[in-house]
């Protein structure tokens, strides 16, 4: 094994679903089984995955590899490149894709049957799964960018792929845009890196910042570049202000919301945040640390009382994201990526388990519909239940694991700055996370059926649905990442297979927990700056999480039993009369129940202004500035007419007028030419006598 | 390669092609058109062999040394009288990698059109004449080196293209054809002004030592060869090189269009037949910022870099105000005509930004806005040709009708989105480095950067306008795309998807021109400062 073979595998997993992508799409007309090929290609891309994490978690346990290749170049000094930085965080994060998308692709064979475009849909899945490849792999931020919009693109296709239904194509467009605001933030941050260190590479920018180098050279700048890049995962991690696009995405089907909105597109946000964490300041984090946690907020308040099944998933999916966020911004990295993977598993399988939910009831979201169909869907109802245990935080699972995790963070946070307000909105979104998804699963599963003939006709999934499901479920458990159920600090992922975080930014600008110890010792007589390095945490920050693990970690569990019982109270016991609860606090439920109203203020002011902007500027095109054209022209034409006049009746009359003039004169002296010579004789007469009377 | 008068052969061939056209019957239609398109392929296999022979290395701009595949002799000549002594013009034409981008794409886009103006049924000798009529012109204005020389072909091709829109256009031709006629000879009165007082302020040097005025582009970019007294030369301390600045660049701005002189634009369009659509966008446009790049630049490099933030300013405008103007339009050809007005403003941007990322992008900003925008005129022109309307109202559904054109339909668009993997994406990912490299332009750069999302927006729009939702039962009998149709959008897919990914080749060949470009413009900062001074 050596740096050339991973580099090589890992070529092969970024390109062969590209391959399929191409392949499928342009046979799929023609050969009707084409999809296969798509569908072995990934197979070969998950097996690729595991045997890289396997070999660089082996071998190369320590390195980072990278690898570098110029794409194109203006001088000497303008190379553009494209590259792969392959650490323990990129290998596990492709096998985390890898897997899912493999899934995906298995449970899609039965759920898309019978579809006219079944062929293209593979094939979009195809460029999804590259272009996520992509984004994980490289080693600059230009290729990231640049793999980011791919994404993007794949998204759009996917999202909108029943492009027929107005709501779909609706649902793309409005992704694609939301996300487009988002990456010119990112766009400018790129802008001022390349200005800054001209280069796009994370690790030749992360070096120049720890010998000193800054955009326009102040601290000032550098939080500045962080948040405008981070304003990239906003977009794409669907965080508060622009996680409005991702409830729409349910439009999509089912199995793409999986992979790709709840996953792995969404989770390159955090990606992002994590492969920039070197350079952010303390500044930049707390922007973080408020963006996650209103994202974590206001979504889980929005989901407690939605309807569509896929709906509440979305809403939980944007408040989970938002706590990885949030984990960054207040200095958990291990625990942000962490949790992002644990997520990944358990939320894929709760958007299948919906995917096998909706499939088995003939396209019904609604979950008033439902109802008591733990009977007619065992092995869904089992995969959920463990799903939704580990997304709500209990013991024995991986979401306790990751969730306690982050919630402890907050909590020392919280002791070592002051700002408790992560904490306290930590604790209770982790209740009302508990909550919905109990009260999901109760309606769902439990009670009576609503709808019965519906409900006569559901029949538990086939094999290639079931599988994914029971895959995933088992990836919800704590013995594959930990051995030790309470605490994943002695287990080989957490510990063995994360990397540290390393952090770049000058001390001055971080928090006081996170300056290196090295650093600070020496800032006086640095000769040579040795802030950059992996991150020490001090004394101070070790000891604040050790003493905020336990609290922290009954407490959460407290907060998600108290939510899960409240659920069971609320919808399985019914002692408490929902519906009347929901009148007394009528406006607030709505407020709820209409997502805050956040479309209707964006659609409001945003695009009814843009629309109106554009309108104006269209009407002042036409009439004002094409207006001064013809007008000109018209003048000129006018005054053309008038020259013509001009022309016509004094300059050509006077010449006529002469000409009249002359020929009135020769009219007369005509006569006086008679041809007789004696007439002359007396003229030539007549003229000397008076020449010679008036000399 | 040296002696062969490849650039004349490109250039002139069209001429020989008009002439066998004008001598072929009339009834004989498919003889005229394969005339026709074996020229333009001769043309395509000519700028090949260009490019083969092409030394990448050789910067041009200002260099005559540099500049490849150089023509030049005594064209016109006249013995002294008065005041104005001996007039000498020369027929000299070169190519350098600022025009042999420019070379090809004119090639491609010509070809591409022939094969389009195959429907056309309409007196179809008088419109292949003049189609060969104007490929001449072009093609000359990219090559030629000697002003007066630039002049006459920069004239010539407005002739045809007035009898091209006002002929074969829409119902509104006549108005059509007459604005953009005008509007164009506006502009060429201002260069025509110019040319004339750079002539007659500066001296060229003939090898027997007697000295003349001069046309000769390059010796005009030399500041030495001013005469004292010239009311355009930096020597004379009462000069009118502002004015002529503004002049020279309104009478190019017109053509690109910038605003607010782009309101032919839209109109012209709108009538004209898609094959002259697809022209007019993708190759007559670019002789504005290509006039701009070869004539202003370097004979007024203090100008330029005095007033490079106007020009970031007008090509921010031109992109944001294009790309509103294009989201309010109900006519599918004039929203992707304002489209080009957006897109042209990125070139403009670029080339303010007066670095060789700005330059370099400015270029393949060209080259990749004509392939792109020809694919969006022919892809407007397969729907107008079935459907016989482009309100976007009345579409819808396409995609499931004719899904193997909107296929091509997506590619296209989201080149012109910018998307990562397609040719727009680097380009403007260049002018945007470009722009916010050079402190002057930063921040007209940043407000520029709205233009990625409102070009997303209008665009994602119109897709999901026409192709996307349900099917309007009206257009149920709409077919696929025809053999023809694939010869035409099949190239220029690849052409965009190839320089998305590899862009190299076509940037290895602007490469040193774009580099001494950046640095002539540098270096005359000083030699003008130091004129200024005595």
């Amino acid at each position: 094994m050596t740096e050339n073979s991973i580099i090589n595998i890992s070529l092969a997993i970024l390109f062969l679903p590209l391959l399929g992508f191409v392949v499928t799409l342009l046979l799929g007309k023609k050969v009707k089984s084409i999809y296969l090929f798509e569908v072995f290609l990934i197979t070969v891309v998950l097996i690729a995955s595991i045997f890289l994490a396997f070999s660089k978690l082996s071998y190369f346990i320590d390195d980072k590899i990278v690898a570098e290749l110029e794409w194109f170049r203006l001088s000497d000094t303008l190379v553009f490149n494209l590259g792969f930085l392959l650490d323990n965080i990129t290998v596990l994060m492709l096998f985390v894709v890898a897997l899912i998308s493999a899934l995906v692709h298995y449970f899609s064979i039965a759920y898309m049957k019978g579809d006219e475009r079944y062929n293209r849909y593979f094939a979009y899945l195809g460029i999804f799964t590259f272009s996520m490849n992509g984004i994980v792999l490289t080693n600059n931020i230009l290729m990231m960018y640049i793999f980011w919009e791919l994404v993007g693109l794949s998204s759009y296709l996917l999202i909108g792929f029943w492009f027929e239904k107005k709501l779909a194509s609706d649902a793309g467009k409005k992704a694609f845009l939301v996300n487009r605001i988002g990456d010119i933030g990112m766009f400018a941050g790129i802008l001022i890196l390349f200005l800054t260190y001209n280069t796009f590479s994370f690790d030749a920018i992360f070096q120049a910042i720890g010998a000193g180098k800054l955009p326009f050279n102040s601290d000032f700048w550098l939080s500045v570049t962080g948040i405008l890049l981070f304003m990239g995962a906003i977009g794409k991690s669907a965080q508060f202000p622009l996680h409005v696009w991702l409830p729409d995405a349910m439009e999509g089907p089912t199995p793409v919301s999986a992979l790709i909105h709840a996953a792995t597109m969404v989770a390159a946000g955090v990606y992002l945040t994590i492969r920039i964490f070197g350079l952010l300041t303390a500044d930049a984090m707390m922007f973080i640390a408020v963006i996650g946690m209103l994202s974590a907020f206001i979504p889980a308040t929005i989901a407690l009382t939605q309807n569509d099944i896929k709906k509440v998933l979305a809403y939980s999916t944007v408040s989970q994201l938002g706590y990885m966020v949030m984990a960054l911004g207040v200095g958990a990295y291990k625990f942000a990526f962490f949790y992002l993977v644990t997520h990944a598993f358990f939320k894929a399988c709760l958007f299948l388990g919906s995917g096998s939910v909706i499939h088995a009831m003939h396209h019904e979201q609604d979950i008033r519909n439902m109802g008591g169909l733990r009977k007619k869907l065992p092995l869904t109802y089992a995969t959920f239940l463990i799903a939704s245990l580990a997304i709500s935080g209990i013991p024995l699972t991986s979401g306790f694991l990751s969730k306690d995790g982050i919630l402890a963070s907050t909590f020392a946070f919280g002791s070592l700055t002051g700002y408790w307000i992560f904490a306290i909105v930590g604790f209770l979104v982790a209740l009302m996370t508990a909550f919905y998804m109990f009260r999901l699963i109760i309606i769902t599963f439990h009670g009576e059926p609503r709808d019965h003939h519906k409900f006569e006709h559901a029949h538990e999934s086939p094999f290639v649905m079931a599988m994914p499901l029971a895959v995933l479920a088992m990836l919800s458990i704590f013995i594959f990442y930990t051995p030790n159920p309470f605490s994943a600090d002695q287990g080989w992922f957490f510990n063995k297979w994360i990397n540290s975080a390393e952090l770049h930014a000058p001390n001055a600008t971080r928090f006081d927990f996170m300056q290196s110890e090295v650093a600070t010792e020496t800032e006086q007589t640095a000769e040579h700056n040795s802030s950059h390095g992996e991150i020490t945490y001090s004394e101070k920050y070790t000891e604040a999480m050790h003493s905020a693990h336990y609290p922290a970690m009954y407490l959460s569990l407290f907060v998600a039993l108290a939510g899960i019982l409240t659920a069971f109270v609320f919808y399985q016991w019914k002692k408490v009369n929902v519906d009347k609860l929901a009148n007394s606090i009528k406006p607030l439920y709505n407020f709820s129940l209409n997502k805050w109203y956040f479309d209707e203020f964006y659609h409001k002011t945003f695009v009814a202004g843009l629309l109106g902007l554009s309108k104006i500027i269209a009407w002042f095109d036409a009439k004002v500035v094409d207006g001064i054209v013809n007008g000109s022209a018209e003048v000129t034409r006018r005054l053309a007419f008038f020259t013509g006049g001009f022309d016509k009746y004094v300059v050509d009359g006077l010449v006529n007028l002469m000409a009249y003039i002359s020929g009135f004169i020769g009219l007369i002296f005509r006569r006086v030419q008679t041809g007789k010579v004696q007439t002359y004789l007396v003229l030539v007469i007549f003229s000397i006598i008076i020449l010679l009377f008036l000399f | 390669m040296n002696n062969f008068p490849i650039l004349s052969l490109l250039t002139f061939l069209p001429i020989v092609g008009m002439g066998i056209v004008l001598l072929l019957p009339k009834k004989q239609e498919l003889s005229i058109k394969v005339t026709t398109l074996i020229v333009t392929a001769i043309q395509i296999v000519l700028s090949i062999i260009l490019l083969m022979n092409f030394n990448y290395a050789a910067g041009g701009i200002n260099d005559a040394s540099s500049f490849q595949f150089i023509e030049k002799f005594r064209w016109i000549e006249i013995p002294g009288f008065a005041w104005i002594g001996k007039i000498k013009i020369d027929y000299f034409m070169g190519v350098d990698g600022l025009s042999t981008p420019l070379v090809l794409l004119t090639a491609i886009v010509t070809f591409i059109a022939t094969i389009s103006s195959w429907s056309i049924d309409k007196s179809v000798k008088g419109y292949f004449a003049m189609f060969l009529l104007l490929n001449t012109g072009m093609m000359g204005v990219f090559v030629a080196l000697d002003f007066f020389l630039f002049y006459i072909f920069w004239e010539l091709m407005l002739l045809p293209m007035y009898f091209l829109i006002g002929i074969w256009g829409g119902p509104r031709r006549e108005y059509a054809a007459i604005k953009f006629f005008l509007y164009t000879l506006l502009g060429s009165i201002f260069i025509l002004l110019v040319m004339i007082g750079l002539y007659f302020s500066s001296m060229e040097t003939l090898a027997d030592g007697t000295r003349v005025f001069t046309f000769n582009l390059l010796e005009l970019m030399n500041h030495a060869n001013y005469t004292q007294t010239g009311i355009l030369s930096p020597l004379n301390p009462n000069n009118l090189r502002f004015i002529a600045y503004i002049a020279l660049f309104i009478g190019f701005a017109i053509k690109i269009p910038m605003f607010p002189f782009h309101t032919w634009l839209p109109d012209a369009h709108v009538e004209a037949p898609t094959a002259i659509s697809v022209i007019l966008a993708g190759v007559l446009l670019k002789m504005g910022t290509y006039g701009i790049l070869r004539v202003s630049y370097p004979i007024f490099p203090e100008l330029t870099y005095q007033l490079s933030w106007y020009i970031a300013l007008f090509g921010m405008i031109n992109i944001i105000y294009g790309a509103l103007a294009a989201m309010a339009q109900k006519d599918f050809k004039k929203l992707i005509a304002y489209s080009s007005v957006s897109h042209m403003g990125f070139v403009m941007l670029g080339m303010s930004a007066l670095n060789t990322m700005g330059i370099s992008g400015a270029i393949l900003q060209m080259f990749n806005h004509g392939t792109i925008t020809a694919m969006l005129f022919l892809i407007v022109g397969v729907v107008y040709d079935r459907a016989h309307t482009r309100d976007l109202d009345s579409f819808g559904g396409l995609g499931k009708q004719m899904p193997i054109y909107t296929g091509f339909v997506t590619v296209a668009f989201f080149a012109a989105i910018g998307l990562p993997g397609l040719s727009g994406f680097i380009s403007e990912a260049l002018v945007f480095l470009g722009g916010f490299g050079n402190a002057t332009t930063r921040i007209l750069t940043v407000i520029s950067t709205l233009g990625i999302l409102l070009g997303a927006a209008y665009m994602l729009w119109t897709l999901q306008r026409v192709y996307l939702g349900t099917l309007n039962e009206k257009w149920k009998d709409l077919t696929d795309l025809t053999t023809r149709e694939y010869f035409m959008l099949v190239p220029l897919t690849i052409i965009v998807i190839y320089l998305g990914v590899n862009p190299s080749p076509m940037l290895n060949l602007m490469n040193a021109s774009a580099n001494a470009m950046v640095k002539f413009i540098s270096d005359a900062q000083v030699i003008y400062g130091s004129l200024n001074a005595f």
